[in-house]
């Protein structure tokens, strides 16, 4: 990152001393030194956000029906159910709209530090979609199914949160792990394939364990006879489409009752919790598969900044030579974490096959494992921020289901309006992420002595 | 094992040339028949880049047989009395394996049963075409340190902007498609030079940029083919107007062939990007920002500027690619929303396998056209899955890409001039 503030003004507006713990009970001051953003960058993002405000508060406003718009938070299958409300609508649209215009003329005028330029982007998202929405349901002949539309995020963003952990696991520790569709396809294929043999929790355990026999191929190339990272993983992908789909035409095209036909997991409803009204049913109600996910999320978090293990995995991933010469064995924690996270990514692949749509098509990923490696990216390789991304890819694809089957003012077409959340990407990429840091070592084989 | 074993291993040594320079010299040096015969059975026990081609190509063929014989329903059913009768399953098995790789070889070079002599090298040429400008561009961008994901993109926008200008302008002939291969090749420049300004600019990192771009680049063409004005009549399937006759590639070899002269673009644009990253000042800045950003920077050369030139470049190889599937006869003259063929994705594979050079790269985009086209022969007389080639092409690069698998395997020398020279970057650049 240093070179690269070099050429950007580097005024220095803030300066000031944050604590923070690196492990249990040690704590280390760090100085936050905040770098002023350049005059033109200031401007040009406030403009885009004033832009994003005007699009809200004049497209929408101008264009949205006469009535209220009506939301409704169940999803299917509610325990308790909420009662149906009505926003008032172009006047809801408008207030969005001038809140966003005003958010960018605070960003010209004063600009805001990289951390707050974040939330206030994220706040921008939001307004737009609370006015979206609004803007959607103003025609008044159905409620807008607030509730459903964040099963389906959920849903939907399950093998993405899973996939962006399966490449967190691996990149945390300093290698690169491009080969997540690979590794899904393979988890797909295995779930389907024993999850008829055998039962659906017999695939389940198949797809973690052909998913931890992709990643100790990615291991083995990796670490042993250090190819380079990013080949292997495009190689690995290939690899896997062309062997899932050779072995789908060889067994699964001609025989599909007896090798393509799992049971899907059907959702278990956790006890009081599910009972929850909106919550209940959008968060504890879920396949086995959702809340293995919850499960690895959470462990993550808190034992990457929080455990011996998640210390030192950051510091093989950071400083290799470092770790290595205080007593880790740095090849040997690869070697584990790699092959964790393929387990991960063939747990993402068994969410598309049989706990989803209960059966293995050819190339059934379709590009989902790149979408997962973007949202790792995306959120600065921390799993809050992989969590939080995914979410939103699986919340893009959502709605675009979402307004298919609503009335809405003026009819959008399906396809310009599914290449929305990947045009929000790239601006949220350019405008508030701009550079992300990788972990030091990301990518570079570790030999000892070198 | 079979025929076209040593077949497949020839055509790839134009690609390994450059490696080959430490040996020459080491010939040079120690004159007389006996020291050259040394020196060649020393390359041959070393891991010289050829001999590890070689190597690879034989590897990847063994496990490809493997996977033939299991999948094999007679040979499985003759295993059901291997202890009974072990010559059966081994006859059903070779037979499967010998069959499968004949049909390949069949397909991709020559069919001694029937069918026109040269049709078949004919379609190894139209496939190996994009794969080889694709590839190309995917190379390029991988010595300035930048992983082009995005060729998918590159080549919709470009076909879609080339065969719009092959069907709706009317210009003479002759013009009409150098307009045409234009319009491709600005079509890609725009859309890759959008991933290197984010990049050059913002500091976005152009894996994802590419990636979002080729999801809109799709969902551009599957609008563009719900549109009265670009789909063909009568409206009914999701297939442009095709291209007018004047904007067309002509036939290299008469109409009985599908080889046209975008295959002639191919062997330019090859010796374009050689002589760039050889000769050219330009190619020269690609190469120091790709080799360490810091050291150019220091050096005085603008790295943004290096970025987004380098990407116009590489997007316009892209462009070529799209001119080539739309104005060729590989998509019969129409934009759909497959008109790139999957070429972006296996674009990297075979830039990979052509280590970052130009001519290694034509090779290998040349095994991966006759791969593909020796897939339609192996569909269509025997019951191997075409699939089959795509697992070959992937064990391929995966040998080549660790030498150190293939000395365990077959106990050879370490040498040095066996060095990788594929600059593929991690994420911190």
């Amino acid at each position: 990152m240093s070179p690269e503030l070099n050429n950007d003004s580097t005024d220095v507006v803030d300066s000031s001393v944050a604590t923070v713990e690196v492990a249990p009970g040690k704590v280390v001051e760090q100085h936050v030194v905040e770098l002023k953003q350049t005059t033109a960058r200031r401007v040009g993002t406030g403009a885009a956000i004033i832009l994003v405000g005007l699009i809200t508060a004049l497209v929408l406003g101008m264009s949205a029906g006469s009535q209220s718009a009506s939301f409704d938070l169940n999803g299917s299958d509610p325990g308790i159910t909420v009662p149906k409300f009505s926003l008032p609508g172009v006047g809801l649209i408008v207030a969005c709209g001038i809140v966003i215009i005003l958010l960018g003329v605070a960003q010209i005028v004063r600009g805001f530090s990289k951390s707050t330029l974040r939330w206030v982007g994220i706040a921008t998202g939001l307004l737009f979609l609370v006015a979206f929405l609004t803007w959607a349901g103003t025609e008044g002949k159905q409620a807008v199914q607030i509730g459903s539309l964040l099963q389906q995020t959920l849903f939907l963003a399950t093998p993405l949160i899973l996939g962006s952990m399966a490449g967190l696991m691996c990149e945390k520790t300093g290698v690169i792990n491009v080969a997540i569709e690979g590794q899904m396809l393979f988890g797909a294929f295995a779930g389907a394939l024993f999850g008829t043999i055998a039962g659906s929790y017999f695939g389940l355990i198949a797809a973690v364990v052909v998913g931890c026999l992709a990643g100790s191929l990615l291991a083995v190339f990796a670490i042993k006879f250090t190819v380079n990272q990013v080949i292997l993983g495009v190689v690995i992908n290939a690899f896997a489409l062309g062997l899932t789909g050779y072995l789908y035409d060889a067994m699964m095209a001609n025989d599909a009752t007896s090798t393509n036909q799992p049971d899907v997991f059907s959702p278990i409803k956790i006890p009081v919790l599910g009972d929850i009204p909106v919550v209940g049913s959008l968060l504890f109600n879920q396949t086995i598969i959702t809340y293995l996910m919850y499960l690895i999320v959470i462990v993550i978090d808190v034992m990457l900044l929080r455990s011996r293990w998640g210390l030192r995995t950051r510091a093989v991933g950071e400083h290799p030579k470092a770790a290595d010469t205080v007593g880790i064995n740095v090849l040997r924690l690869r070697y584990r974490n790699v092959i964790i996270g393929g387990g991960i990514a063939g747990l993402a692949g068994a969410a598309l096959t049989i706990g989803s749509v209960g059966q293995f098509n050819k190339n059934m990923t379709s590009g989902q494992g790149f979408i997962a490696l973007a949202a790792l990216i995306f959120g600065r390789w921390t799993p809050r921020g992989a969590l939080g991304a995914a979410l939103f890819f699986g919340f893009a694809s959502a709605l675009q289901t979402a307004l298919s089957l609503l009335a809405t003012p003026v009819k959008i077409d399906s396809n310009l309006l599914q290449m929305l959340p990947y045009l929000a990407t790239i601006f949220a990429v350019a405008g508030l992420v701009g550079r992300v840091r990788a972990p030091a070592a990301d990518g570079e084989p570790y030999v000892k002595g070198d | 094992m079979s025929p076209e074993g040593p077949d497949l291993g020839k055509k790839k040594d134009p690609g390994e040339e450059p490696a080959a320079e430490g040996d020459t010299k080491l010939a040079q040096a120690e004159s007389g028949d006996d020291r050259t015969r040394e020196t060649i059975s020393q390359i041959l026990r070393s891991d010289h880049p050829a001999v590890v081609t070689v190597l690879a190509v034989i590897c990847a063929m063994i496990v490809g047989a493997i996977l033939i014989v299991v999948s094999d329903d007679a040979t499985r059913s003759a295993a059901k009395y291997f202890t009974a009768a072990p010559g059966d399953t081994l006859t059903t098995g070779w037979d499967a394996v010998k069959n499968a790789y004949v049909a390949l070889f069949e397909g991709a070079i020559y069919n001694p049963n029937g069918g026109q002599l040269l049709s078949p090298i004919s379609e190894t040429l139209v496939y190996a075409t994009p794969l080889i400008l694709a590839g190309l561009s995917v190379t390029l961008a991988f010595r300035a340190g930048l992983f082009n994901i995005g060729a998918q993109g590159q080549i919709l926008m470009s076909a879609a902007l080339a065969g719009y200008i092959g069907f709706a302008w009317d210009l003479p002939a002759g013009i009409h498609i150098i307009v045409a291969i234009i319009g491709g090749i600005i079509g890609g420049a725009i859309w890759a030079a959008l991933a290197g300004a984010l990049k050059a600019k913002t500091g976005a990192h152009e894996v994802i940029t590419t990636i979002m771009l080729n999801y809109v680049a799709v969902f551009f063409i599957n609008w563009l083919l719900t549109q009265t004005w670009f789909q063909a009549p009568p409206y009914q399937q999701a297939v442009s107007r095709p291209v007018d006759g004047n904007a067309q590639f002509w036939h290299l070899f008469g109409s009985g062939l599908r080889v046209n002269f975008s295959f002639v673009l191919a062997i330019a644009a090859t010796v374009f990007v050689w002589w760039l990253l050889k000769y050219g000042t330009f190619g020269f800045r690609i190469r120091a920002v790709g080799s360490n950003q810091d050291a150019a920077r220091t050096a005085g050369m603008s790295v943004a500027a290096t970025y987004i030139g380098v990407m116009v470049i590489v997007g316009a190889l892209c462009g070529l690619a799209g001119a080539s599937q739309v104005l060729g006869e590989a998509n019969n003259y129409h934009i759909t929303a497959s008109v790139d063929g999957g070429v972006g994705f296996t674009a990297i594979t075979v830039a990979l396998l052509g280590r970052g050079t130009s001519w290694g790269t034509f090779a290998a985009g040349l095994l991966f056209g006759a791969l593909t086209a020796g897939s339609g022969q192996l569909q269509a007389s025997t019951p191997t899955p075409p699939d089959l080639v795509q697992v070959l092409q992937a064990l391929v690069v995966i040998f080549i890409a660790a030498p150190g698998l293939i000395r365990l395997i077959f106990r050879l020398r370490r040498s040095k001039s066996a060095g990788s020279a594929v600059l593929a970057k991690g994420w911190n650049g």
